[in-house]
């Protein structure tokens, strides 16, 4: 990949943010989990626009890469990534938590609205993603399935029934994330439950791939990598909150509400960051 | 077929539906042999998914089977299908409405000495409390082959809850119609006492209605209410007027079949007198199928002698 189109996906991460931002203010008392969605940013936008195969006309194509959002307060973030690929429409995606609409605040699965898994319960989504992976559907039209969770995720211990699944079967056609903010809801991992996530995948027999998760150079490398005829775990190193100063690896922005105010200063803060990452463009 | 056990026929009846049907694939949690999924495993291996003892995880997974396109049956013992992994079933096979047929086995006493965790006699409440999940609980082998391939054909989730052990008696000698939704309702009776049976226990209330009448001169009516869930809704208003309905079922009288037929008559006007027949109290001391069937009064002798006395009040 060229320098100039790492930028591009870079500066396209920053709308994403700008998006997420927006929309979590529209949706006024309700709230958004912002900080969480903040750090999918660059991960979802290589995804996307890179990586993930997608029929522009036909949504429900057979043949389409699988995305599984396990991370299910990641929704925020998903629905920004899917609109700024122009995956989904301004119509769809501004129907974020609208009362009764197709795009609440944990995904629902409409795979005619792109969303291909229910989520908001953590660690069933990786399940799900082998069932697919070794569906009838996929020896027919063999797509790859991406399944993106959170690394306070992986408490639940039924993703660990699926990784050891993965592994020991070499499902190589099954590619998971994980979002390593090192923070989860009532703070910082190191104060709640820590252990060597690196070192569990690949006891799992799961080819590990570390990166920054804000690098697109380095996801690109990663999405890439070869891992034979083991599933690939994409380790990406996050911030939660990154791009607004204030909600960084702060626990309060989990789940908040944006204030008029607080939205003028997070997107002033992504501009910033922007002109110095890309220059004034 | 039923010398085999349901779990026998179970295996039996999914080999040959595979060979019409190749949607069908089959999983258990590390009970290839006991689950009679051996002979599917030995005659379709690629389409056979051994997932280890992992419930959760099996469910996941065929609920990701059935959303590309097959049609899976997951096999466990029934405790661990719906408790372990209840959420699992309620997040993938109700809210998702993916179309995964589980069956549980071993339901009810069977696991007799391997004792109260192998037990299930509260899988029917857990699963019945959710939206859109069918519950099938057939009565004998050529019922289990009869519910199996109507779970595969009915498009969505679907649980079947399978009892009982080897060598139980066989009840349907004939070929009849099962429709999902639909009691049978056994030939004689047709007096103001009905007999509403769930499962294997279908023998003992037959016996149970057999002393009635030998005894007593009451012809009473017995039906196998082989699905839990949608209840027989015509059968319970044809019924309405009895006297007595009985209810019996290898299961706790919270939450199962008792309740499905109580609380559909709960909102009409006119109803008869209910005597739920099934387990309660604490968890007694594990012991033999026989045993524990005696134990809590799911004998046809016990339950003759329960509904003599409701009669008498």
């Amino acid at each position: 990949m060229s320098a100039g189109r790492a930028g591009e996906l870079g500066q396209s991460a920053d709308r994403v943010r700008a998006h997420i931002l927006r929309r979590a203010n529209a949706a006024g008392n309700n709230g958004a989990h912002i900080a969480p969605s903040l750090c999918e940013a660059e991960i979802l936008t290589v995804l996307f626009q890179e990586v993930l195969y997608k029929n522009e006309e036909d949504r429900t194509d057979p043949a389409r890469d699988r995305f599984i959002l396990s991370k299910g307060h990641g929704a925020l973030g998903y629905y920004a990534a899917m609109y700024e690929a122009g995956m989904i429409t301004e119509g769809e995606f501004f129907s974020f938590e609208v009362n009764g609409g197709n795009f609440p605040g944990q995904p629902s699965k409409h795979p005619e609205h792109r969303i291909e898994y229910s989520s908001g319960s953590l660690g069933l989504g990786l399940s799900y993603g082998i069932g697919l992976a070794r569906s009838e559907a996929c020896r027919r039209h063999p797509f790859r399935v991406f399944v993106y969770m959170g690394d306070g995720e992986l408490n639940e211990g039924t993703i660990w029934e699926s990784a050891m699944y993965a592994g020991f079967h070499k499902l190589s056609n099954i590619v998971g994330i994980v979002d390593h903010n090192s923070m989860q809801s009532d703070g910082a991992s190191s104060d709640i439950l820590l252990f060597d996530i690196a070192g569990m995948w690949k006891a799992c027999g799961w080819a590990v791939v570390p990166c920054d998760g804000h690098d697109p150079e380095q996801l690109l490398s990663a999405f890439s990598a070869a891992h034979e005829d083991r599933p690939l775990l994409i380790l990406a190193e996050t911030v939660k909150g990154r791009g607004v100063p204030f909600m960084e690896n702060a626990a309060e922005w989990h789940h908040s509400r944006l204030t008029d105010a607080q939205l003028e200063e997070a997107l002033a803060a992504i501009e910033r960051d922007r002109q110095y990452n890309h220059g004034n463009q | 077929m039923s010398i085999l056990g349901q779990r026998g026929t179970l295996g039996i009846t999914l080999a040959d539906l595979a060979k019409d049907e190749p949607r069908v694939v089959a999983l258990t949690a590390d009970l290839r042999n006991t689950s009679g999924l051996d002979r599917f495993a030995a005659a379709f291996p690629d389409r056979f998914f051994n997932v280890g003892i992992a419930e959760q995880n099996m469910i996941g997974i065929a609920a990701g089977l059935a959303a590309g396109g097959n049609i899976p049956f997951a096999a466990t013992f029934s405790n661990f299908a719906s408790l372990r992994a209840c959420e699992q079933i309620r997040h993938f096979m109700s809210y998702m409405r993916e179309n995964v047929k589980l069956v549980g086995f071993g339901a009810g006493f069977s696991m007799g000495m391997f004792g109260v965790t192998h037990y299930a006699v509260e899988d029917l409440a857990a699963i019945r409390a959710m939206n859109d999940i069918v519950i099938l609980s057939p009565s004998d082998g050529l019922s289990v082959y009869k519910a199996v391939r109507a779970a595969a054909l009915h498009e969505g989730p679907v649980y079947l809850r399978l009892t009982g052990v080897m060598n139980s008696k066989i009840i349907y000698k004939e070929d009849y119609d099962f429709q999902i939704g639909k009691a049978v309702v056994l030939p004689g009776g047709g007096g103001e006492i009905a007999i509403l049976a769930a499962g294997s226990l279908l023998n003992a209330a037959m016996g149970a209605a057999g002393l009635l009448e030998e005894r007593d001169g009451i012809a009473a009516t017995v039906a196998d209410v082989h699905t839990i869930k949608p209840i027989d809704g015509e059968l319970l208003d044809r019924l309405s007027g009895c006297e007595l309905i009985v209810t019996v079922e290898e299961h706790g009288t919270v939450g199962g079949l008792a309740s499905a037929v109580s609380e559909y008559y709960a909102a009409k006007g006119k109803r008869p007198r209910q005597l739920p027949i099934g387990v309660s109290g604490p968890y007694q001391n594990a012991g033999d199928y026989a045993y524990m069937l005696e134990q809590y009064g799911l004998t046809e002798k016990a339950i003759y002698e329960k509904i003599i006395v409701a009669l008498a009040k």
